[in-house]
């Protein structure tokens, strides 16, 4: 039920909620990448900070939400849901969690929604932030790698509980009163592989017996509850336009700066604002399973055609997945956190006709009690960005270089992953991430037989005239010799 | 106005016990603490950005958020280990408590003295168990995990209800509401206290002061 929301407010609290949503999904799938988060406090505003919290969008994470959410909010009987399961190096998989972003009919015709609602949407993203690390999953992600990776499904609609096994429980993480409904944001969890724990996941052989008691085989009709990554709703396609948000308003100028792999900075630019600092976000070193494989489900039994996408190594493989605007001749066009070969994503053209959002506020007036927090100007324009004007990769590449990966990817080794004690305060990289990249350096040129050899001969011609040489210097040498006594 | 109170337990080993209550202390403040506030002309503000980070434990199974602020982080470090200290310099039982304690100032005339008013308190309640083997400490670390998890989610929940939060105050009265002294990041002021207990959680400095007026009363 709807009250009289003035327009501003109204539109103000549309776009609240189409940015916390868009946040949730990036809070819940950064939590499930497999590595720790880390951003940095800034005493200044950026200007582009939702609810005031430094979290980054990962490009693919925010189109793939966006896809979902196809232009709506969620609203009664229409929820956002962000499912995350576990798929192991045989192809099984099993759901692990479903949050769902939910609004009931309940509504709260005196919240102030300019600052109260805002400020309690903050406070429900920290919530999420604190309890994504609570679930069972966490540990799991953190563990995964080798035998099994993290995927995520991002739908809207309906939520779906049933492969979550029986006895599923359920953490509510919070709800937020609006004028137009309740906002609810909640985690339904699998149990089961509670008990089995992550120790299971670390023994390399056998998890025959796992697989055989908890994960089902999924066939890949459109009717599954996995559905590959051609999810949309109908009539995206024809690209559609978002009526209950306006997003042409929303985009501001962004920029993107490539630089070494290891670190990615982004520039928000804005016509009325003075550009702030770069921002340096931490790389997320991930081994990317949780973006990658989102879309491989279906994938199983497409071909390997590592050529298609130019790139040598299977690593090299992630980064080149995920974009859906990716374009097969530069498989490095897409900015991915983290991985080596990441590399900021340089678009075609910045946005297109985009205009800079009207910083709504640094408005709040704390004497008579209206205060609004400075809500950022959208700093999106990732749908533009992937939306690149060179085209897109069909999905059926985009899932054949998934294929790249999963052949290197489950090999059993015997590999610690995580060090014991070991700890990333001080470098970007902790022991088992510097250990996994580099266990399998390529040989060195000079130990390969032919050139070894033709290196022998020449220094064994050369070697009269070096002595010859050495002779002659000899004194020199001596009193060189008797400074470093 | 009444104080909030919460009171969570846990029950840790002696290494796990400035972890368990880093882990409480921050997952409270990442609640409780907002962007710097930037006051401009006619009374509008604007608030920074607050930036988190996952810190794993080393002794127990366990991950949390915390704020990204090496200061906030320091001040919580320091108190917990002279917390961890006190436990175990005091021969006793292994219990203690700590308590996190958010107020409100409120200035007063001359010559009385500002008020600090209280309006939520959470009180961490310690135990402090022995085990003997490394299988029972292996054990220990996913037990205490898995209460920690719970901890959250009571804090959560808690953090959730919305009641009763300091209206945001003018430029002029922000410190009396917030603690502006950190570089970055801007907690509601909080202040920090703890205590050993005895079995039957008095406190062991309440006992010997009531042991020794009792003796001089006869």
């Amino acid at each position: 039920m709807e009250t009289d929301l003035n327009s501003q407010d109204r539109k103000d609290l549309d776009k609240f909620i189409k940015f916390f949503a868009l946040k949730t999904v990036q809070v819940i799938v950064q939590a499930r990448l497999g590595e720790k988060i880390c951003t940095r406090s800034s005493s200044s505003p950026t200007g582009s900070d939702w609810f005031n919290l430094a979290i980054k969008d990962i490009p693919e994470v925010t189109h793939e939400a966006k896809k979902a959410l196809a232009g709506q909010l969620p609203a009664v009987g229409r929820s956002m849901c962000v499912e995350i399961s576990l798929k192991t190096s045989e192809g099984d998989s099993m759901e692990l969690e479903i949050w769902c972003l939910e609004m009931n009919e309940k509504c709260d015709k005196e919240i102030k929604v300019s600052y109260t609602v805002y400020n309690r949407l903050s406070l429900l993203l920290k919530s999420l932030l604190a309890i994504t690390r609570v679930t069972p999953a966490y540990r799991l992600s953190r563990k995964q790698g080798h035998e099994y990776v993290i995927l995520y499904r991002i739908y809207f609609g309906e939520v779906q509980l049933t492969g979550l096994g029986e006895g599923f429980q359920t953490v509510r993480v919070g709800t937020v009163g609006t004028p137009v409904g309740t906002i609810t944001l909640s985690c339904a969890y699998r149990i089961n592989l509670a008990f089995m724990s992550t120790r299971q996941f670390e023994r390399t052989p056998p998890i025959m017996g796992i697989i055989i008691d908890h994960f089902v085989d999924r066939p890949y009709p459109s009717s599954s509850p996995m559905h590959p990554c051609n999810y949309r709703t109908a009539g995206e396609d024809t690209g559609v336009t978002y009526p209950s948000v306006e997003d042409s308003q929303e985009v501001c100028t962004t920029s993107f700066s490539t630089s070494p792999p290891s670190q990615c900075v982004f520039t928000v630019t804005k016509a009325h604002f003075q550009t702030p600092t770069p921002v340096v976000t931490d790389t997320l070193r991930v081994p990317m399973a949780g973006l990658a494989f989102s879309h491989q489900l279906s994938s199983s039994r497409l071909s390997y055609q590592p050529a298609a996408l130019g790139v040598g190594s299977a690593d090299l493989a992630y980064p080149v997945v995920f974009a859906a605007g990716l374009n097969a001749t530069h498989p490095h066009q897409l900015m991915v956190p983290g991985k080596e070969g990441g590399v900021p994503l340089a678009p075609n053209q910045p946005v297109h006709g985009a205009q800079a959002d009207q910083e709504r506020l640094a408005t709040c007036t704390p004497s008579d009690g209206t205060h609004c927090a400075a809500t950022p100007s959208s700093s999106e324009d990732t749908e533009t960005v992937s939306n690149s004007s060179e085209g897109r990769a069909s999905p059926h590449d985009v899932l054949e270089t998934i294929f790249v990966r999963k052949v290197g990817a489950f090999v059993n080794k015997p590999i610690n992953q995580k060090p014991a004690f070991s700890k990333d305060d001080i470098l970007p990289m902790d022991l088992g991430t510097f250990y996994r990249e580099f266990q399998n350096p390529p040989q060195l040129s000079s130990l390969s037989i032919d050139i070894g050899a033709q290196s022998m001969a020449e220094d064994l011609d050369s070697l009269p005239e070096k002595l010859a040489v050495h002779e002659k210097n000899v004194r020199e040498f001596d009193a060189f010799v008797e400074t470093l006594q | 106005m009444n104080c909030r109170s919460e009171v969570l337990e846990v029950s840790v080993e002696g290494r796990q016990v400035e972890e368990a209550l880093l882990a409480v202390l921050h997952t409270v403040l990442l609640h409780r603490s907002t962007g710097k506030f930037h006051y401009k002309k006619e009374g509008t503000y604007s608030i920074g950005t607050v930036g988190t980070q996952d810190v794993d434990c080393d002794f127990i199974d366990f991950t949390y958020v915390r704020v990204s602020s090496e200061e906030l982080d320091r001040a919580l470090r320091k108190v917990v280990g002279e917390f961890k200290d006190a436990l175990r310099n005091s021969g006793g039982d292994g219990l203690g408590q700590m308590s996190l304690e958010f107020y409100q100032k409120k200035k007063s005339r001359w010559p009385f003295s500002d008020e600090c008013i209280p309006w939520e308190v959470w009180t961490v309640k310690v135990h402090v168990v022995a085990l003997a083997t490394e299988q029972e400490r292996q054990i220990c670390r996913e037990k205490v995990g898995e209460k920690l998890c719970e901890k959250v989610i009571n804090i959560v929940e808690v953090m959730n209800r919305h009641e009763y939060l300091p209206k945001m105050p003018t430029q002029s009265e922000v410190d009396n509401v917030f603690d502006t002294g950190l570089r970055d990041v801007q907690p509601y002021l909080y202040k920090i206290s703890f205590q050993i207990t005895d079995a039957l959680g008095t406190s062991v400095t309440t006992t010997m002061r009531r042991l020794i007026k009792d003796t001089l009363a006869l």
